[in-house]
């Protein structure tokens, strides 16, 4: 039980970002209504854009602004600041997202203005009769 | 014009070419046909050159803006994504020609919006193909997708809703895909694949280098569509708009198969993928065998053409997923060319659909009566498409089936070579119908005592499909010359034809 | 006073008065920000995509206060597309420029044979011009993925 604890309490972020996930997976498999399901697909691709933030932090790691002029005298310490890679890796993951999103909710027009529901068992009804 | 570059305006040129249709199409329609036409025969030329000029001096890397790897985006140009681009180029040429017929037919009024998302998706496979860096696969992954959701929810019918659950399975692989890269950045702190490739072996964590391989193979398999994470496939594939269609259902699944082959070999040695974890190897061949038969059952009940030719190409995906996994050199070659082939089958066959839904507006089974007698050049291209299916040779469906049931001799999986002979009996039984119903079977007098138009689709649909036909027989044909010249040196280091 | 009420009522301002005059005095000012934060994208947390999302934000804002008709009075549809056209053609086209000119795609310091001010210089400025049209891109398409979705493709009231 000690060791099982202290894995959880070390790496609290991590477990945290995985219940996340499994909520936004959930939503996206287990609901019905499809606003719902798209909604579950942004938790879930949230949940993966802090989870690579999270990579980067560092123990006192302060904020990766430098002063220009300073860091071309003496160069930048890279133990004093938190890595900015991840960063600008999820701005490009967050872009995405937004974008299908953005597809997702035309879509979504689309069907209701043709089925006049957004409850998926209601909309196979309808195409099935 | 700088040759080194030559594979870059390749790629530059589809993609200029969809904001040119959005500008100048809205002032007038004309201009679409030639712009894209003119890019695509462009792009088609500029691959053409790079993959001889990649077989005569050898593989090159090249890095976008000169900021040297690993810290900078690397474009990796050998054997296989030469091989590969002049596929896509080639491909989508032969459906753009059809598509501009289609869409000007189903989407009149709109046909700059969906060139524009047509030309985006084309660039986003090119780059794909080209692609060395995992991050920047996951975003051209991403574009391909996106623009593929938006061109399927402009059909009409039930496209809307298939396009959505398109997207939610679609964006779960890609998810899959992003946490895959995410563990080997942790693990590695690099995300060139070559960089990858070097650090990976000497490191000592075992259960979070197969969780990251385990992501990563998960995440492709939902995107190409292998049997059971195929559900979305048949509904989006067939609900979308003609023109669409025909070019998203050669291409996407297969290149999808080409990025899996760069993981598994590029990023992850053949060494870590096959022996690493016992079991593995043989329980996806095993996987793949259960997915040919399920896939080829399930094509059997369908009545729709386009439906039922949708539940084949689940079938090919997953026999070119097993012919890799075999791990021997024949297995793999097989699988290479089967990519070849099977997309140019495809192709075929799906213009073949196309023209017939021009002229007829149907495919159900029962108004495929006697269309012999007005579609000729159609239907004998589809014959040609068909053989090729069901391996006849000397079509090129006949070599690559006979290398992959080799292969699976080697390896000593017999229930690979059953799937494989059994899926290619269905194959026949299922063509064997369509052609029975087209050649022999008069006009029913359903369709005699509604008003038809007569004669065989236009002109610009009818030459890619003779084009693919022809394409078929000497892809066969020159299948040796290939094998020898290109495909074996695109193989992973150490397996040999 | 009731008659002041009855006839901000029939003038259709009534209690959004102040919501109105506040935002008619703050998108210029987003707008500038906006563009403050393209610019700095190399000193500060900023670049292309954020500050086209703060100055498609501000035509957004305008939209909800007043609606939707006004919002395309200050920028039409036809305006939108092309400008978001333009936006992407302003990044291929300088990508496709720099390799004409000799280097490779996006190298930004072949460009110092057109107009010389050193390599490295020309560095920093090739990305500031791609973030330029970046930010076009990105606005014109948040513009419309609002006006889209606000009003279900009429681009009538809606809201």
């Amino acid at each position: 039980m000690e060791p099982l604890l202290s894995e959880i309490v070390a790496k609290y972020n991590y477990w945290i970002y995985v219940v996340l996930m499994m909520i936004g997976f959930y939503a996206m498999i287990g609901k019905r209504n499809l606003v719902k399901k798209l909604l579950g697909m942004n938790i879930f691709q949230t949940a993966i854009i802090l989870f690579y933030v999270s990579i980067g932090g560092k123990r006192g790691g302060g904020i990766p602004i430098v002063d220009k002029h300073a860091a071309m005298l003496h160069g930048v310490d890279a133990t004093t600041v938190v890595n900015p890679l991840p960063h600008v890796l999820m701005l490009t993951a967050i872009v995405v997202s937004v974008s299908v999103t953005g597809v997702a909710l035309a879509i979504l027009i689309r069907i209701y203005r043709k089925y006049d529901t957004l409850e998926e068992d209601e909309i196979l009804e309808k195409i099935g009769r | 014009m700088n040759t080194p570059n030559l594979h870059l305006y390749v790629l530059a040129a589809p993609l200029l070419t969809a904001f040119a249709v959005n500008l100048l199409g809205r002032v007038s329609r004309t201009w679409i046909g030639p712009l894209v036409l003119g890019a695509l025969t462009f792009s088609a030329g500029g691959a053409l050159m790079t993959l001889l000029h990649v077989l005569r001096e050898g593989a090159f890397r090249y890095t976008i803006g000169n900021w040297q790897p690993p810290l900078g985006i690397e474009l990796v140009v050998d054997p296989l994504s030469a091989l590969m681009l002049l596929l896509v180029s080639a491909v989508a040429l032969l459906a753009t020609s059809s598509a501009l017929k289609s869409v000007a037919h189903e989407l009149p009024g709109r046909e700059h919006l969906f060139f524009t998302l047509y030309m985006i998706l084309i660039a986003g496979l090119l780059g794909l193909v080209l692609t060395g860096d995992a991050f920047n696969l996951y975003v051209l992954l991403e574009i391909t997708a996106i623009t593929t959701y938006g061109l399927i929810a402009m059909g009409s019918g039930r496209a809307a809703l298939s396009s959505f659950n398109y997207i939610i399975m679609g964006s779960i692989g890609a998810c899959f895909y992003l946490l895959g890269v995410g563990y080997l950045y942790i693990l590695t702190g690099t995300l060139n694949m070559a960089d990858i490739a070097q650090i990976l072996p000497g490191l000592d964590a075992p259960a979070a280098i197969a969780t990251a391989f385990a992501f990563l193979m998960v995440g492709l398999w939902v995107k190409m569509g292998l049997f059971p994470l195929h559900v979305w496939l048949p509904n989006a594939y067939s609900q979308a708009p003609t023109g669409a269609g025909a070019m998203i259902a050669p291409l996407m699944t297969k290149v999808t198969i080409y990025l899996m082959i760069r993981v598994m070999f590029s990023i992850f040695s053949p060494d870590y993928t096959f022996l690493a974890h016992a079991g593995i190897q043989a329980g996806i061949v095993w996987a793949a065998s259960l997915a040919i038969m399920c896939a080829s059952g399930l094509a059997l009940a369908q009545r729709n053409l386009r439906r039922m030719l949708t539940y084949i190409l689940v079938a090919e995906v997953a026999y070119m997923v097993g012919g890799v996994w075999l791990a021997n050199g024949t297995g793999i070659t097989g699988a290479i060319l089967h990519i070849v082939s099977d997309a140019m089958m495809t192709l075929c066959l799906f213009l073949a659909a196309a023209a017939i839904i021009y002229r007829t507006g149907s495919l159900e089974f029962d108004r495929l009566n006697g269309l012999y007698r007005r579609m000729p050049v159609t239907m004998a291209a589809f014959t040609v498409g068909a053989f090729s299916m069901i391996g006849v040779p000397p079509t090129c469906g006949f070599f690559s089936k006979w290398y992959l049931i080799l292969g699976a001799v080697r390896a000593g999986h017999p229930e690979f070579v059953t799937a494989l002979l059994i899926s290619s009996l269905i194959n026949a039984v299922l063509f064997f119908r369509i052609i029975e119903l087209a050649y022999f079977q008069p006009a029913s007098d359903l369709s005699r005592s509604e008003p038809q138009q007569a004669g065989e689709a236009p002109l610009l649909m009818l030459s890619p499909l003779l084009l693919s036909a022809v394409a078929l027989v000497a892809i066969g044909l020159g299948s040796g010359p290939l094998i020898e010249n290109i495909i074996r040196l695109a193989m992973p280091p150490g397996f040999a034809p | 006073m009731k008659r002041l009420q009855e006839q901000a009522r029939g003038r259709d301002i009534g209690d959004n008065l102040i919501i109105r005059t506040a935002v008619r005095l703050l998108v210029p000012f987003i707008q500038l920000f906006g563009l403050y934060v393209i610019v700095h994208g190399h000193y500060s947390p900023g670049g292309g995509f954020q500050g086209g999302v703060i100055l498609g934000a501000s035509f957004i804002l305008l939209a909800l206060a007043y609606d939707l008709r006004t919002s395309l009075r200050f920028m039409s549809e036809r305006t939108n597309a092309i400008l978001g056209n333009a936006g992407v053609l302003i990044y291929t086209g300088i990508a496709l420029l720099c390799a004409l000119l000799g280097g490779m795609f996006l190298d930004y310091s072949a460009l110092d044979r057109l107009i010389s001010l050193g390599p490295i210089e020309w560095r920093s400025l090739g990305i500031f011009l791609v973030e330029v049209g970046v930010g076009t891109a990105v606005m014109s398409i948040m513009v419309s993925l609002f006006w889209d979705l606000g009003s279900g493709g009429e681009m009538d009231e809606g809201l």
